[in-house]
């Protein structure tokens, strides 16, 4: 036998009960709880992650606060909060089970050794001792949180055991049951730094991949295309293998176009929320109070603008500004630090300083580096504000993702929002929490833990349940090694025949066509070269191209592996990107102003569309069917 | 940008297979050139795709040679500037310096524990799988209390 190298692989299977796949707070989340259901079960438990756990996903970077919890809250006014900001459309039994476990996984944190800030007085308290944290809204609360990942991981990794996790291994298939397409029995995917190919099979499976980063045109196209809001690794892996596998999909028309700080991205709740900053145009005109009643037409935004706006309506305001001509935005940083330095002693003006840099350096260190080599200092100068490329997410302020078994125990839950197993998908065994799960935003860091752990535990239940099952998979080991090194295979087939070894007639660099699904989302599906404004006629040519990228993703070229897991990841922004487009086709209306716009259903259309749009994808087919969902309100 | 890796610095974690910013880095962007093929620089790391880098400083922060700093996209902002970390046990130092020469510095504190001693489960109960079918507890038993008059249907 040859030996094994690039282009011939080390195939590894391997049989768990339960596998879960990634490494962000869902699936650190999930570690935590699981392992204290599954003692003395025997049940083997893998989790596997493309990165290093230390490091990897949203919070690798770390996070100034935590933007949820519930604290001095009931948690359906939580409820009430995530539903006016993502404009009356979520699954409220899936956002009121986060928010009354959340506050607990925080608690857990600040054990293991996150510094939580605390009011004066209460600086040696713990919040379960009772000590207040420093808020900066109704739901945050502000942290030191460089390490907050690595302190997270930490724990993870010890109630796992280092044996049971396999780093830099990353999963791009996941495979239906050999004798119940509607069952999932395994995974397979590659080393990114040996030449090995793995295949699990598994009773059940937590697909935590994150959101889908890089789908649309980043504004920053050099070197700064690496500096997206969201970290830039969210393939949309979680999105695209659960539909391919079969999982009904919810709310992918949904997406988060953040106002960051202009280029870094760096975060503005802080500025808004603890410092009390304004925005302002070009003029210095504070453009939100002066136009608030840009949101107010009924006929347009229903009662959506009546109220506390959400998220997408203020960044609607700001668009009509910027597309008026009286940009640039700025957040009047002088005049805010200004203002509370009036009853301040220096010494808490120096405090105060280091704070906001703070607020950068724990999450954003970019956005530090852009204020320095700009001469930047916050209290002298003003800082440009602007609405970045879209992200499709469904743990911070946004709803994408995958529909999922609610809990059972919520008063007036339809019965149909609940199949048996707690965050379980359409798919029997398959398994979501954080970005994964749809129409339940605004979980961030602590609510993405939380729903790991919610998910652990059911699929501990499954894994019991189903304790004599065993997994057959409905394809081939070696069908499975030709479709994952197929990008390799081309290389290597067809390197030699020019000079160039990006330009060559048989194969695309994953690069290019990763360009490619960028100009056609940014062009036709409302991204910001259209001010993220499209239509009917503009979706179909979307369509159309996205049909062909998808045909050409097959001619992908690997050179190496890092190249094998860059192809990979493009594969999956393509599908998602796919759901996305549909999605918004199907909605024959604009739910999101500001976030994105149906120009020939400009408006807001409770009548009609007042409900969750559900869609599935058929692997064989590659079609989409996409339906309608009632919403139901639950909580007052 | 990304990182870049100081030549008279990087001594490629002194050997061993792979060095220490090829093993954090989210995005698998550090690369150890052993042969010097790719930059020139045998036995030295290196930032293999500085396009895709979210300047996260995972690799800065562990880099036990502080070899790794970065040039802010070049793309975006002028040149001049620098945003330097040195992460202790329980604290981080930052510089910043800015292009017209300006210097600011940071401390802050990164964790309450010893490095190494977050312990899962200490003090905290064992599951009870009596509540396995449970959708309101965690193994923890410390759900939010409620107001259930707050839902429609109570």
């Amino acid at each position: 036998m040859a030996e094994f190298g690039f282009g011939n692989p080390e195939v590894i299977e391997e049989e768990v009960d339960i596998l879960i796949i990634g490494g962000g707070m869902a699936a650190c989340g999930a570690a935590f709880e699981i392992v204290r259901w599954a003692e003395g079960q025997n049940l083997r438990i893998k989790l596997v992650d493309k990165a290093a756990l230390s490091r990897s996903g949203a919070v690798a970077q770390g996070l100034s606060a935590i933007n949820t919890y519930i604290g001095e809250n009931d948690p359906a006014d939580y409820v009430r909060y995530v539903r006016n900001d993502l404009m009356g459309i979520i699954r409220e039994d899936l956002v009121y089970d986060v928010g009354r476990h959340v506050d607990d996984s925080v608690h857990n944190f600040e054990d293991w050794g996150l510094p939580i800030w605390k009011q004066k007085g209460d600086e040696d308290k713990s919040l379960r001792q009772g000590g207040k944290p420093v808020r900066s809204g109704r739901w945050q609360i502000m942290i030191n949180g460089e390490s907050y990942k690595w302190i997270v991981a930490e724990a993870a990794k010890k109630a796992l055991g280092m044996e049971n996790i396999q780093e830099r291994v990353f999963i791009v298939r996941l495979i239906n049951d050999k004798n119940d397409p509607t069952r999932i029995a395994g995974a397979a995917g590659f080393s990114v730094r040996e030449h090995k190919l793995y295949i699990y099979r598994f009773k059940a499976c937590l697909l935590v991949c994150g959101g889908a980063v890089n789908v649309f045109r980043p504004r920053s196209v050099g070197e700064g295309t690496g500096r997206a809001w969201y970290p830039v690794w969210n393939a949309g892996s979680t999105y695209s293998m659960a539909a391919e596998a079969g999982a009904e999909m919810t709310m992918m028309e949904n997406r988060f176009v953040p106002a960051r700080f202009k280029d870094g991205y760096g975060p503005v709740g802080a500025w808004f929320l603890l410092f009390k900053a304004k925005v302002m145009n070009g003029a210095g005109e504070d453009y939100s109070t002066l136009r608030a009643d840009l949101i107010k037409d009924e006929k347009r935004f229903g009662k959506y603008g009546q109220g506390v706006p959400g998220t997408c309506l203020r960044n609607h305001i700001m668009l009509e500004e910027m597309i008026a001509g009286r940009g640039p935005i700025y957040m009047d940083t002088p005049t805010a630090m200004a203002k509370l330095a009036e009853k301040m002693t220096p010494k808490e003006v120096k405090h105060l300083e280091a704070e906001a840099w703070e607020d950068f350096l724990d999450m954003t260190i970019g956005q530090c580096g852009i204020w320095a080599g700009e001469n930047i200092e916050p209290e002298k100068t003003p800082s440009e504000i602007m609405p970045t490329e879209p992200y499709l997410l469904g743990s911070h302020s946004g709803c994408a993702g995958v529909w999922v078994s609610g809990p059972t125990d919520i008063p007036g839950v339809p019965k149909e929002w609940s199949w048996g197993y707690r965050s379980m998908t359409t798919v029997k065994g398959l398994f979501t929490a954080g970005d994964g799960v749809g129409a339940s935003g605004h979980k961030f860091s602590s609510g993405s833990f939380t729903e790991g752990r919610i998910a652990a535990k059911a699929m501990v239940k499954y894994a019991l349940d189903n304790k004599g099952w065993k997994p057959e998979l409905e394809r081939t080991v070696d069908d499975l090694v030709a479709e994952i090194y197929r990008p390799v295979k081309t290389f290597l087939e067809h390197k030699d025949y020019t000079t160039a070894i990006d330009v060559n007639p048989h194969y695309i660099t994953p690069k290019m066509l990763q360009f490619r699904l960028q100009k056609i989302m940014d062009e036709y599906v409302a991204g910001v070269a259209t001010y993220y404004r499209t239509n009917k006629k503009m979706l179909e040519v979307a369509e159309q191209k996205l049909e062909m990228l998808k045909e050409d993703s097959l001619k992908m070229r690997a050179k190496d592996l890092h190249e094998l897991l860059r192809a990979w990841e493009n594969y999956h922004r393509i599908i998602a990107a796919e759901a996305h487009m549909k999605h918004i086709q199907f909605r024959e209306e604009t739910r999101y102003p500001g976030f994105y716009y149906r120009m020939d259903h400009n408006y807001i259309d409770d009548e009609n569309w007042k409900c969750f749009v559900n869609s599935t994808y058929d692997r064989n087919t590659k079609k989409w069917t996409l339906k309608k969902v009632p919403y139901v309100q639950l909580v007052k | 940008m990304p990182t870049y890796v100081r030549t008279d610095k990087c001594d490629g974690c002194k050997g061993q297979d792979k060095t220490a910013c090829m093993y954090i880095c989210p995005h698998d962007l550090m690369l150890l050139d052993k042969d010097g093929s790719h930059t020139g620089h045998p036995m030295k790391a290196f930032n293999q795709e500085p396009e895709q880098c979210w300047e996260c400083y995972s690799c800065v922060k562990i880099c036990p040679q502080n070899a790794i700093e970065v040039r802010h996209y070049a793309d975006v902002v002028p040149l001049g500037a620098s945003v330097q970390p040195l992460r202790g046990s329980d604290s981080i130092l930052w510089t910043i310096k800015f292009r017209n020469g300006n210097v600011k510095r940071f401390k802050f504190p990164i964790r309450t524990t010893p490095e190494g001693s977050a312990d899962p489960y200490g003090g905290k109960p064992k599951a009870d799988m009596a509540d396995i079918d449970k959708h309101d507890v965690l193994f923890t038993k410390s759900t939010h209390a409620g107001d259930m008059s707050q839902f429609l249907a109570s």
